[in-house]
């Protein structure tokens, strides 16, 4: 896929953690207009999540928007963090999947004594596991 | 991209979470901590805000906040251990989760009952005979009004919040009916006589969006 995959972990106020996911070449990259635009479709998709997030009582929320030829994916955790998929129309099964991973990851980082809930996450290794997750599942 | 740092400890993302969570008798030790060392931290705990609280209600609120965090990454954890990827989105799936499956994570045991309000339809109670947070502490005359289960009201109140039902909890110490007897009575120490309630009044409009759900 040519099209770069955008991953935002989203607390209340803000968001806790992007990651723009470049799998053909590996290195995030592409100019900035598509990068600013991905942002944009991704936060204006926010509104149809917390809509959605007291219809359902599940956590995967699959397709919650469709703009262009890109679709918005999401999944919600118990303490409603958001976690979002930006990408080019990826299969629900692997997307379920790379979330499933993520979310692991997420709670492991929230047993930290020191990380403080719904505040941007700093930490390298979450970083990295997620970019290897997401070249494992996504591409 | 290798990096030459290796600390020798396992990163905290590759530990495992002990996802049997029970006595399945794991080898992990991730379960089971010690109810005296609890005890032992507990107590340097409340002398700690002790020595720097001014008065008992503003003691409540420090031991109040200190739950808080707790209260938000037991409600992560709890919900990624039962292995179902549901959320809860009603109040009384959400005080069912609380009353059973986070007592059972923190304390071995669901709590001992959880009741409604008669007068006011806002406000729940959720009792426990037996908190190990106020089991171990006596509370001199001067502070009578204070109730060192505070902690835990913290951590009902940071769950609840996590999930998006804003509450006020406080913890009240209620005298034992007659008839009532606390069951799981802590070895070696006199029986107690009164029982732990916590009282949760959620905000207007969690009711109000509870309400709307119904239809």
């Amino acid at each position: 896929m040519s099209t770069p995959i955008l991953f935002v972990i989203v607390g209340k106020n803000e968001p806790l953690f992007e990651a723009e996911i470049d799998t053909t070449s590996g290195a995030a990259g592409g100019n900035d207009l598509s990068t600013r635009q991905n942002y944009f479709v991704l936060h204006s998709s926010l509104d149809l999540v917390e809509k959605s997030s007291w219809t359902t009582n599940n956590m995967y929320l699959r397709v919650v928007d469709k703009v262009n030829h890109q679709q918005v994916s999401t999944f919600l955790t118990a303490g409603n963090v958001k976690f979002m998929l930006l990408h080019g129309g990826k299969g629900e099964e692997v997307v379920k999947n790379f979330f499933n991973e993520v979310y692991g990851y997420y709670v492991k980082l929230s047993m930290n004594p020191f990380y403080k809930y719904d505040t941007p996450i700093s930490s390298k290794s979450f970083d990295t596991r997620v970019r290897a997750a997401a070249r494992a599942y996504l591409s | 991209m290798s990096r030459a740092a290796q600390s020798n400890s396992t990163n905290i993302l590759d530990r495992p979470l002990g996802r049997s969570g029970g006595r399945g008798g794991s080898s992990s030790d991730g379960n089971y901590v010690s109810l005296s060392a609890f005890a032992y931290i507990y107590s340097e705990l409340v002398q700690y805000h002790q020595g720097r609280a001014a008065s008992i209600s503003e003691l409540e609120r420090r031991l109040e906040s200190a739950g808080y965090g707790v209260g938000l990454k037991v409600l992560e954890l709890v919900a990624y251990r039962s292995k179902e990827t549901k959320r809860e989105t009603r109040i009384m799936n959400m005080l069912q989760l609380v009353s059973s499956s986070v007592w059972k994570a923190l304390f071995g045991k669901a709590a001992d009952s959880l009741e409604r309000s008669i007068d006011h339809a806002d406000e729940f109670m959720i009792i426990d005979y037996e908190p190990i947070t106020s089991t171990f502490v006596s509370v001199p005359q001067d502070l009578g009004q204070l109730s060192a289960d505070a902690y835990i009201s913290g951590i009902i109140a940071g769950v609840l919040d996590g999930a998006g039902f804003s509450a006020r909890v406080t913890a009240h110490s209620v005298e034992l009916e007659d008839g009532e007897y606390s069951k799981s009575n802590t070895t070696g120490m006199p029986p107690r006589k009164d029982k732990a309630v916590f009282l949760v009044k959620f905000s207007p409009e969690v009711l109000s969006r509870d309400a709307a759900l119904e239809r």
